[in-house]
């Protein structure tokens, strides 16, 4: 394998993890810049999303079971995200510390229901016939680099969910409504619009994203009770360097993140690239305490 | 009401002192390593319940104080010339520089106690004066226990990887497995524990401890005022990481092991549950619920393991949404004393501040308010 294929396959492999990072952040950051509020028990619904999925193929054959299984992820965490907004989260609001210790006494039962459930050793998602193979390439500089179909079917599927997230927050009145309870709650409440519908939407939304990225997951990695956990602080770094709940600003951060870290993989090892990627995220934030994408205001509390 | 503590305190402390002849060598030994814990649950109470920051990192520099002083202790384990065991299976066949200064007990004792201080007011301060804080900050010190911990199990050749350093034989000329040695470590735990006690209560008595707790209640307005919070956030939160580290000294002392399952991000927000469960403002408090959690543990997880995770989890949710004040509150609610002052028990800093209008001006009539 030639030295640029081995780049061009690392940079492949940071996207893809992108990928997935941005499914799981999206949620995050939507939520976060919408209530302030910070979910620790998100990691918990991308698990929940892969072992929906994993339960579905059990039932159903393989060729059609995946994308069943997608959808069946998507709204059974939504269900579950929304009753915790219902249930916990709402009679939180304005505590924005407490929220994150509640979630996590949430995510510590999930980790622990899981782990009854289905055993902590891993459970196997295969990937239907059509997502087994890979492209290769055979000739040119290029030569030995493989693209696995599932890796691309992720990068696509983050794709289109973003694509999907920017037209509903962009193009359609619940859009509206979303965008006027960021930018001001207490006048959008004023004019009649209902925010605790606007919110509860809106983290059932993030949820259900979770469950697809845990779904995606489960094509690449087996599905463990502890699978949200690896993921989450990086999802949480992603919100932090990308903005309050900007949806460029996450897609972009997702982007570098990913990036950096299959970069650094290259030179050093994963837990050193960990240790470098915190640093870039403290460093970054010197210049940019706000993300990479801030909504000005001259509002005193910001969040 | 002062008065009243101080007595409580009194009889708390003859109590633990006391302890030695009451219970058995078993349950000493637990009460030796979660009154070690206690310090750095005051560390906690200090940052969080005083001062509105939620430290989810402080296993880090719990940590880093117990590192320090596992490194003297088995260095000190080792004849002349010795590597110690770990670093022989990895292949080491010289002390690494980090390890040399090491060697010299008062040295380590010094590094336990500066390095995680030095650290702690490093990141608080490139944190603070940026204005990072509430959430951000909380997720940051969290990333920063996880780096730390992936970092030290993947250096395996020199901090002994995931296993951590253990096999003590002597510390500072005692023997670790005596019976006399472990109650002499469980007074000095014991009075360690009262003077942090003092110490950090009379800090919040001072002038800065005030600071803190307006700087918790309306940051904008300690502006407004002329202070930047920003040095006095950075101090408390060194002070607390002091704490931590004076806690990882003597844990490690006490238990005779130091690993980073006991440093990770797990530990680390439980910590902050014993704070919660005891009242988070309160410096007694804090303590009495690190003994309550953590004797609760020993006994629930040893006879029922997956018991307890579920306890532990609606732990959280439960000392969140009905007992914000933790046991301290509850008790007060019983006893019905009156409260001193009616102010939010958390700061509030929501998005669209909502519930936070400014007063209406004097000449106009206040609006109606239809819901």
């Amino acid at each position: 394998m030639t030295e640029f294929a081995l780049l061009t396959g690392q940079g492949f492999n940071g996207i893809s993890v992108a990928s997935i990072l941005l499914l799981a952040a999206l949620g995050l950051a939507l939520s976060f810049g919408l209530m302030g509020v910070i979910n620790m028990a998100h990691g918990e619904l991308l698990m929940m999303g892969g072992y929906l999925t994993y339960v579905t193929l059990q039932f159903l054959p393989h060729g059609i079971g995946y994308p069943i299984g997608l959808l069946v992820a998507f709204i059974g965490t939504a269900l579950f995200a929304g009753a915790l907004e219902v249930t916990l989260i709402r009679r939180l609001y304005g505590r924005p510390l407490d929220t994150l210790l509640a979630t996590w006494g949430i995510s510590l039962i999930l980790q622990q229901a899981a782990r009854s459930i289905f055993g902590p050793v891993g459970d196997e998602v295969t990937a239907p016939a059509w997502l087994a193979g890979s492209i290769s390439v055979s000739h040119g500089p290029l030569t030995g680099f493989a693209l696995p179909l599932s890796r691309l079917f992720i990068i696509a599927l983050s794709a289109s969910v973003l694509g999907l997230i920017a037209i509903l927050l962009g193009r359609t009145r619940m859009g509206l409504l979303v965008q006027a309870v960021h930018q001001d709650r207490a006048m959008a409440e004023a004019l009649g619009i209902n925010t605790r519908t606007v919110d509860l939407v809106v983290f059932a939304i993030g949820g259900g994203v979770a469950g697809l990225a845990g779904a995606a997951l489960a094509l690449i990695a087996p599905v463990t009770p502890t699978v949200g956990q690896s993921y989450i602080v990086y999802a949480f770094l992603v919100v932090i360097v990308g903005g309050l709940g900007s949806l460029p600003g996450t897609a972009l951060a997702a982007l570098l993140i990913g990036l950096l870290s299959a970069g650094w993989q290259i030179f050093t090892s994963v837990s050193t690239s960990d240790v470098l990627l915190l640093l870039f995220v403290i460093a970054f934030i010197q210049f940019r305490p706000r993300g990479i994408v801030s909504v000005r205001s001259r509002s005193l509390e910001e969040a | 009401m002062r008065r009243i503590e101080n007595v409580a305190c009194g009889l708390a402390m003859v109590l633990l002192l006391l302890a030695p002849t009451y219970i058995g060598p078993y349950n000493l030994s637990l009460l030796g390593r979660f009154l070690a814990m206690g310090i750095l649950a005051m560390g906690i109470a200090l940052v969080w319940g005083n001062a509105g920051i939620l430290p989810l990192g402080h296993g880090l520099f719990f940590g880093l104080g117990a590192y320090a002083l596992a490194m003297h202790l088995k260095l000190a384990a080792l004849g002349p010339g010795e590597l110690p065991d770990f670093m022989q299976w990895n292949g080491l066949d010289t002390l690494p520089y980090l390890w040399v200064p090491f060697k010299s007990g008062a040295l380590s004792l010094i590094a336990a106690a500066t390095i995680p201080t030095a650290i702690a007011a490093a990141v608080a301060w490139l944190l603070f004066h940026r204005r990072v804080g509430g959430v951000y900050f909380a997720i940051i010190t969290q990333a920063l226990v996880l780096a730390a911990t992936t970092f030290i199990i993947s250096q395996q050749p020199y901090t002994g990887g995931f296993n951590g350093l253990t096999d003590f034989g002597n510390a500072f000329g005692f023997t670790l497995a005596d019976q006399s040695t472990q109650t002499g470590l469980y007074f000095v735990t014991v009075v360690v524990l009262a003077l942090a006690f003092l110490g950090t209560r009379w800090l919040l008595e001072t002038q800065f401890g005030k600071l803190l707790r307006a700087i918790r209640d309306g940051e904008n307005r300690v502006r407004f005022l002329g202070y930047d919070p920003a040095p006095f956030k950075v101090v408390a939160f060194a002070f607390s990481a002091l704490l931590a580290a004076i806690a990882g000294v003597l844990f490690t002392l006490n238990i005779g092991v130091i690993s980073p399952a006991m440093i990770g991000v797990v530990p680390s927000i439980e910590m902050v549950i014993w704070v919660a469960v005891g009242g988070r403002e309160s410096l007694a408090g804090a303590i009495l619920g690190t003994l309550i959690v953590n004797f609760a543990k020993d006994k629930v997880s040893s006879a029922f393991p997956e018991l307890w995770l579920y306890l532990m989890g609606a732990l959280f949710v439960v000392v969140v949404t009905v007992l914000p004040d933790g046991l301290g509150g509850l008790l007060r609610f019983l006893v019905r004393e009156p409260r001193e002052e009616s102010r939010p028990t958390v700061i509030i800093r929501v998005v669209a501040p909502a519930t936070d209008e400014p007063p209406a001006k004097p000449e106009k009539a206040p609006l109606e308010s239809n819901g």
